[in-house]
């Protein structure tokens, strides 16, 4: 079975975010990027499934700029096989990156592509689903599990008070979040094996950046409220601000 | 007049709150935009029963697609009476919920259109002849606005952000010619399981009590759901991912950066230290109440109201007041 990952470098979820000067963008420095979280589920999907087939390719794709190189080496350090580096000045979002990632999948065999739910930078949750659109090829979203048998894919995935199983002819697209698949740390045979795994890099297919030019502003900080009390003598005084200060009850 | 699209979801015949929200979003627009809304739901053979509700928030058609094959979602069905509506009609914006279901619908209908896509919005404004989206980015670190010349604007927005409000238009009903005959679908809902109890998503809750390490054992959960009883049916439990990957709860109810997204009324944590991955998935909650044990605790400072102590103490008693506040 042949599968394709994409994969999206992005800050770390600890990561104090600053607006730069333009207003409309993050200032990078001093930020630590890493492989997307959700990504980090697709890579383990594609492993666990190549490990269970005891044998496949797990290919690995990112729209970025040259940094890039460094997470697709992170998702060969796992133990992805190869890599592409679409490169652009910048990572491309939504419709655009969907656009770039096709315009590269199409001209490969594949049986599966694997997204993660989301990219936690833009938090769009739409490239996987709109790739496949592209693709014309069928997807399920925000899957936690899923099993590959006669060329079809049994997905699993949680929806609100319950959960779906959805069922999908082959090629097909799926995007990840938290489930079945714990990421594993990449070991250090894997870290020494990836330097030496082929990485192919080439020009992204992509027209301007994609979305349209945004004002960013920082939300309002939450201001510390009051302690209310100690010990559960606070309850009472708690339920009554909650009544007729916040109204909320 | 191309009007204002909504999508209204519904489940087993019956509209889901979202519905209400993005009739009511769509509404401010078209009223900005001098326009009608027209909602669209769709469903299997008499979901259409329900929807006259949706005229009360402002739609001013309702056109309900119903066929067998629409009992459950079918994302590929939906796309296509989506994307085709849309081509027919034409529409200056389509709001979506930001819902499960939703932000699947939502960017496959924009790829179709070749229009992108912005989902999770908190915010929608008529500017000039466009829509400007203001959507958190970086887990709500910072927010984005930006204005869409794309026709139709796509956007799906945050449950609980947009609180239904009445504005009654006319609400004619048509109905959609949605049979699907045997078309030939690639991705198919085969079976939807309920989870075992019939309890609120922490997604959709307008109470969100969600509890952490602290609570210590799964079993002590019960404290929480009691809790949540109390507010009589609209309190639903959330976790931290620490006692979601310690296997004590669903990873359904996880609340964070790799969890759910939660902006209920009222969000209160238990036993939750506050870590910052945490903060990301409720920090737009509307009050936020903290019980710990730790007066330094991280989530105190972000909490309104917040009692230090310990939380097998206070949640007793607080289960008791509710009870005799409920009546
Ligand atoms: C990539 C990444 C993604 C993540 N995503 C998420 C996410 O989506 N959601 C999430 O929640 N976390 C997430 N985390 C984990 C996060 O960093 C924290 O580890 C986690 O939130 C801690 O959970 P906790 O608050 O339950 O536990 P702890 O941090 O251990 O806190 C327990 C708290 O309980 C209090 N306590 C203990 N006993 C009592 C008592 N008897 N009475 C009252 N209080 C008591 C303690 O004072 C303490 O503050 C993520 C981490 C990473 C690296
Ligand atoms: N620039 C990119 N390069 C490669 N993959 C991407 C890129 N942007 C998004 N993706 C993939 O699409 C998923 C969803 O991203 P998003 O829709 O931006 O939240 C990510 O988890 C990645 O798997």
């Amino acid at each position: 079975m042949k599968s394709i990952v994409c994969v999206k470098r992005v800050p770390d979820t600890e990561a104090r975010i600053r607006i730069a000067g333009d207003g409309g963008s993050i200032d990078p420095s001093g930020v630590k990027f890493v492989l997307n979280p959700y990504d980090e589920f697709a890579v383990e999907a594609a492993l666990k499934h190549r490990e269970g087939a005891g044998q496949g390719e797990v290919t690995v794709i990112s729209v970025g700029d040259a940094a890039s190189a460094e997470t697709l080496r992170t998702a060969l350090a796992m133990g992805a096989d190869t890599a592409v580096l679409l490169k652009a000045d910048r990572a491309p979002e939504g419709l655009a990156a969907a656009r770039a990632l096709a315009a590269e999948i199409r001209e490969r065999e594949y049986d599966l592509v694997l997204f993660g739910m989301k990219a936690i930078d833009d938090d769009l949750q739409a490239v996987g689903a709109m790739t496949a659109e592209i693709l014309g090829i069928p997807v399920a979203t925000a899957v936690t599990e899923f099993s590959v048998a006669d060329g079809r894919v049994t997905a699993h995935r949680e929806i609100e008070g319950g959960a779906e199983v959805i069922e999908l002819r082959m090629p097909c697209a799926i995007t990840l979040t938290k489930g079945a698949y714990e990421p594993r740390y990449a070991s250090l045979k894997g870290i020494m094996a990836a330097k030496k795994k082929p990485l192919e890099e080439k020009p992204a297919n992509v027209e301007g950046t994609g979305a349209p030019a945004m004002a960013l502003s920082l939300p309002p900080e939450r201001q510390a409220g009051r302690i209310v009390g100690q010990g559960p003598d606070a309850v009472p005084e708690l339920l009554r601000l909650l009544r007729t200060e916040a109204k909320v009850i | 007049m191309a009007g204002i699209f909504a999508f209204a979801e519904s489940r087993d015949g019956e509209l889901r709150k979202s519905a209400y929200e993005v009739v009511t979003a769509a509404r401010k627009l078209a009223d900005a935009m001098g326009t009608e809304v027209h909602a669209v739901a769709l469903g299997s053979n008499g979901a259409g029963a329900a929807v006259g509700e949706l005229a009360r928030y402002g739609a001013d058609k309702i056109f309900v697609g119903e066929c067998d094959a629409f009992e459950k979602y079918s994302p590929e069905g939906f796309t296509l009476v989506i994307a085709t509506f849309i081509k027919e009609h034409g529409c200056d914006a389509a709001v979506f919920p930001a819902t499960v279901l939703g932000k699947d619908l939502a960017p496959r209908v924009a790829a179709r259109l070749g229009v992108d896509y912005l989902s999770d919005a908190t915010a929608l404004e008529a500017e000039g002849g466009s829509v400007s989206i203001t959507r958190p980015r970086y887990a709500g670190k910072v927010f984005a606005k930006s204005t869409v010349t794309d026709k139709p604007a796509v956007v799906s927005i945050r449950p609980n952000v947009f609180q239904p409000v009445e504005n009654a238009k006319a609400g004619e009903v048509e109905s959609l010619n949605v049979e699907m005959g045997n078309a030939d679908f690639g991705a198919v809902v085969k079976e939807i399981m309920a989870a075992a109890s019939e309890k609120l998503d922490v997604s959709e809750a307008p109470i969100v009590i969600s509890g952490g390490r602290g609570l210590q054992s799964p079993d002590n959960f019960k404290l929480l759901e009691e809790l949540a009883d109390a507010f009589g049916g609209k309190a639903a439990v959330g976790a931290s991912r620490a006692v979601v990957d310690a296997g004590w709860r669903p990873h359904g109810d996880q609340v964070g950066q790799t969890g759910k997204t939660v902006a209920p009324t009222l969000y209160i944590a238990v036993g939750i230290s506050g870590a910052i991955q945490h903060l990301a998935g409720m920090r737009t909650s509307r009050f936020i109440v903290a019980i710990n044990k730790d007066p330094e605790a991280p989530i105190f400072k972000v909490a309104d109201y917040g009692i230090v102590g310990d939380l097998f103490q206070i949640l007793p008693r607080m289960t008791e007041e509710v009870r005799k506040m409920m009546g």
